[in-house]
């Protein structure tokens, strides 16, 4: 037994969290909708042990399974951000079951299991493991959803995510074939020392292949177009489940294969993901602006943010990677946050979705306004809010190395896509009220009073996160 | 007293009160109004005392903080020298005036309007202390949040184009020199300002950084032609936020240049003062002729606003201690001259509601006094000797006058004009025969109106006078600044004036 512990002691939360899960599916099997609270609750406790626990992880580098898996710095803090993103969307789905008067105990079981392929997407150091996780957050995602499964929309956004989903697979997969083939190898420290120098031209293509794939994943353009649908079709917890953790899931899977396998070949794809980096800030911030449904414009937004985050890793230095965690470890709060406020636009009728049903929100709700005008500043990277300092990390990286243009693109971007972000302001601030929305559940008011209060308070000490961050970063080399 | 952390205490105690005032009830509009008084009051007390405590002769910053903060070289920085301490003492004294001016122009929203007001006076006051680049841009860009919604919430018919406007615009401005900041950090690893003060960057490098600062700094100042925003933001500002838009924010364009583009960028500087003649002598005498055609009193001093500003950067990139000596005393000068006349239009525009020239005539038969006042703004605002704006404007001339003598020619054609629009616009507001019926009820201005713009009348008579006390303070700093500039600028002197 201690042998066994010694050797594993690195993936105990991951195997806690399947143990758990699996445990949670046999209550749900022989209990049925009955014990659909007390799952959602395990659930919820399941994921803050697991918090516990890699808080209390060992701190040195451990590989697992003959290199298949690897437990870094770099996978911890990313695995932290993975529980916290899936607990909170968690919550919010509690909250939105009660409201629809679903009883059905599967939400949170799948969730966890998304969590499972997410975290071993963290820790994959095999471009096998790589597919595995993936796969396995991917296809809980799908069924996710479509969980609303009486309802068109969102059936039809499972259906489109799967089907545009598969295909990113299958290109992933392509990648990482031909790069096997080419080096001989899966495993990505055999990658990297395979592929020094100029990469051969199979190689080039794996490589790109494979990062289409994860490209995909992070709703980056061109392989964008399930997202506006998909996020609009979905219903609102799932909507800010899958806007938050599994993006911040695949960014670190991006990381750690740039500077993993791809570290001595930036040459073959640095310029894949400049232009991956531009193509989403520019369309995230010129799509949104016509758009009149909220998710949609988050949509668009969150393709925006990918870019921007994209621009830390093309950037190919370690600030760059540096910038790009601790990005999305910002905007997971932010996003969460604004889905949230999103989850509020609720009257006796039902669910509201449009931006102007926001009106006169500053006079009805002049905190839930508050709260939400400083997420949508912050998304927009005004100064002093979080969103601020994210942008700065990325794009102080691209300016080290040399990356002007890119930089510069980003910056206007940015001042393209405030427009939207204001109108939403505007819509609360300036505009006259049209709704009463029903009082939130106390859930949906406890996530947003703290993600306002991070991304209003971050300016004050940001020191700790970034050395984090940077701690993480180091742990990759 | 002055062992505390003076300049944190005197940027965040408005932002404190603002904390404060969101737990007061909604309704508690008497004692919502009080608190922001107070705190502004006292603000300005603090603010005196750092002007006692300052000491004039000593060279470089003082009231030094310093905390870490982001990075091992980018800290929270704080300090002050001779070139912001009178800004941080004009801002707390236009404050509490602003305050007072929204007393009761105000009845919608009060508690949100005077949390926007506190928030505002803290992001100001700290761009002014803050002696990092990257803290500095923090409270540079984040005014912009209160302004637009006290622009959008609380201004006239067109207030969300103008917030919008005057968002993205000094935004669009802003975010290149963000941009230029990162440069400057990989090239000196550092931002802090004392230290980049004397960082000699590369000829080719300092191009690109001045002309990204500019970008921010030309936009906020506003200089010709990216200034059309500033119309716009005044006409639907209410009357508090005009006079802070024209009291102190466009003076972080004139700061910006001071502190950033004229000492850390020398050799562009001085490569660049001909664009920075060309666009002042343009926006002088255009954007004079322009005031001389409005129909809209707050109009009409908004472009006079872009005209007097156009005498600040002209003087600033002079090269001579007359000229930046007078174009920080431009600023200051302004700061009670602009702010006056708009808290003078605000007087008629609560009675009337409404800032159409034509609407008005004959106001002297109802409100002698306010005539009174407004006629001895307007002659400020000409320059009349004696008052502030005289002093600035003269100095400005002259140490124009020694760069290049046609940029002062046709720059003092302006004040002529200025003349012009504003003896105008005085002759068509307040003369004339009171012949409208909605006039004729007016009552003169009250004492809190008065309380309001009698300081300002002191201290522009005072400053009018005797000049000295500003020149003292920043004497040292300018001196500093111009052994720099000269250093490089010998061989350049010729280009300037072979351009001509």
């Amino acid at each position: 037994m201690n042998q066994f512990l010694h050797t594993y002691a690195s993936i105990i939360p991951e195997l806690s969290l399947a143990l758990g899960a699996l445990a949670l599916v046999l209550v749900g099997a022989l209990a049925g909708n009955r014990a659909s609270r007390f799952i959602h609750y395990a659930a919820l406790v399941l994921i803050l042990g697991i918090v516990v626990l890699i808080a209390n992880a060992p701190v040195a580098k451990a590989f697992l399974f003959n290199k298949a898996v690897v437990v870094d710095h770099f996978a911890l803090f990313v695995k932290f951000l993975l529980c916290g993103g899936v607990g909170v969307a968690l919550m919010l789905a509690r909250g939105w079951q009660k409201q629809e008067k679903d009883n059905s105990f599967e939400f949170p079981l799948i969730a966890l299991f998304s969590l499972l392929g997410m975290m071993i997407m963290a820790s994959a150091n095999d471009l096998m493991t790589l597919y595995m996780g993936l796969e396995l957050q991917s296809l809980s995602l799908y069924v996710l959803a479509s969980y609303d499964r009486d309802n068109v929309r969102s059936t039809e956004a499972g259906l489109k995510y799967f089907v545009l989903g598969a295909l990113s697979s299958g290109l992933l997969l392509y990648g990482a074939s031909l790069i096997y083939g080419a080096t001989g190898a899966t495993g990505f420290a055999e990658i990297a020392q395979a592929l020094n120098g100029t990469p051969s031209m199979l190689a080039t293509f794996g490589i790109v292949f494979l990062l289409a794939g994860i490209a995909f994943k992070i709703s980056a353009v061109p392989f964008h177009m399930w997202t506006p649908d998909v996020y609009q079709g979905a219903p609102t917890p799932v909507t800010a489940f899958l806007a938050a953790a599994p993006k911040v899931a695949a960014m670190a899977v991006l990381a750690r294969v740039i500077s993993g396998p791809l570290g001595h070949v930036s040459g073959s794809w640095q310029q894949v993901l400049i232009f991956l980096a531009i193509a989403s800030m520019a369309l995230g911030a010129v799509a949104a602006i016509y758009q009149k449904n909220i998710k949609r414009v988050l949509a668009f937004s969150s393709i925006g943010h990918m870019g921007f985050a994209a621009v830390g890793l093309a950037s190919a230095n370690a600030e760059g990677l540096q910038g790009a965690l601790l990005y999305v470890a910002l905007y997971l709060v932010m996003t969460l946050g604004t889905f949230a406020c999103v989850m509020v636009m609720r009257t006796e009728k039902g669910q509201l979705e449009s931006i102007d049903d926001l009106a006169g929100l500053s006079r009805t709700q002049p905190l839930l306004a508050f709260c939400l005008a400083m997420l949508m500043l912050s998304l927009a990277g005004i100064p002093p809010l979080a969103g601020f300092f994210a942008k700065f990390y990325v794009l102080n990286a691209a300016v080290l190395s040399g990356l002007y243009p890119l930089a510069i693109i980003g910056v206007l971007a940015s001042v393209v896509g405030c427009f939207y972000y204001l109108r939403i302001i505007k819509i609360m601030y300036f505009d006259a009220p049209v709704h009463d929305f029903v009082t939130p559940r106390f859930e949906v008011k406890a996530v947003i009073y703290t993600a306002t209060a991070i991304v209003l308070l971050f300016f004050v000490a940001p020191q700790y996160l970034v050395m984090s961050t940077r701690i993480a970063v180091e742990s990759l080399f | 007293m002055m062992n505390l952390p003076m300049l944190s205490l005197i940027t965040f105690l408005p932002l404190v009160a603002a904390g404060l005032i969101a737990l007061l009830p909604n309704r508690a509009h008497g004692l919502i109004r009080v608190t922001a008084l107070l705190t502004t009051l006292i603000v300005f007390g603090l603010s005196l005392m750092l002007l006692k405590a300052y000491d004039p002769l000593a060279h470089g910053f003082q009231f030094l903080e310093s905390h870490a903060w982001l990075e091992k070289s980018i800290t929270y920085r704080m300090g002050l020298d001779g070139i912001s301490l009178p800004f941080v003492v004009l801002t707390a004294l236009l404050m509490p005036i602003c305050i007072l001016a929204s007393w009761k122009s105000i009845e919608q929203r009060v508690k949100a309007y005077f949390i926007c007001f506190l928030v505002l006076e803290t992001f100001i006051l700290g761009v002014f202390c803050s002696l990092d680049l990257v803290v500095f841009y923090l409270f540079f860009e984040a005014g912009l949040i209160p302004m637009f919604l006290l622009i959008g919430i609380w201004g006239g018919k067109r207030r969300v184009y103008a917030s919008y406007k005057f968002f993205l615009y000094t935004l669009l401005g802003s975010v290149l020199m963000l941009l230029a900041i990162m440069a400057m950090y990989w090239h000196a690893h550092t931002t802090a300002i004392d230290a980049l003060l004397t960082h000699p960057f590369p000829k080719e490098m300092q191009t690109w950084l001045w002309l990204a600062f500019f970008a921010s700094f030309a936009v906020k100042m506003p200089m010709w032609p990216v200034h059309t925003w500033l119309p716009d933001a005044h006409v639907e500002a209410p009357t508090a936020g005009s006079v802070i838009l024209a009291g102190i924010l466009l003076k972080m364009g004139g700061y910006g240049f001071l502190r950033f583009s004229l000492p850390m960028f020398p050799d562009a500087s001085v490569y660049f003062a001909p664009l920075v003649f060309g666009l002042s002598v343009i926006a002088i005498v255009y954007t004079s002729l322009v005031a001389l055609v409005q129909t809209d009193i707050k109009k009409l001093i908004a472009y006079s606003s872009v005209a007097h500003m156009g005498f600040v950067t002209m003087g600033l990139f002079s090269g001579n201690e007359q000229g930046i000596q007078g174009a920080i005393f431009q600023m200051i000068s302004h700061g009670f001259i602009s702010g006056a006349l708009f808290l003078s239009v605000g007087v008629i525009y609560d009675r009337m509601h409404t800032r159409e020239i034509s609407a008005y005539g004959g106001v002297v038969y109802r409100m002698p006094i306010y005539a009174t006042i407004f006629l001895f703004f307007t002659m400020a605002n000409v320059g009349l000797p004696g008052t502030s704006g005289f002093v600035g404007e003269f100095l400005t001339l002259l140490g124009a006058y020694q760069a290049n003598t046609w940029v002062a020619f046709i720059a003092t054609t302006g004040v002529i004009l200025s003349a012009a629009y504003a003896l105008w616009l005085f002759a068509r507001v307040i003369f004339g025969a009171l012949e409208k019926d909605s006039l004729k009820k007016l009552h003169d201005i009250t004492p809190r109106e008065l309380a309001c713009v009698l300081p300002l009348v002191v201290l522009t008579i005072y400053f009018g006078v005797y000049p000295q006390p500003i020149f003292d303070m920043t004497a040292e700093p300018v001196a500093a600044l111009l052994a720099n500039i000269q250093h490089v600028a010998k061989p350049a002197a010729l280009t300037i004036s072979t351009l001509f």
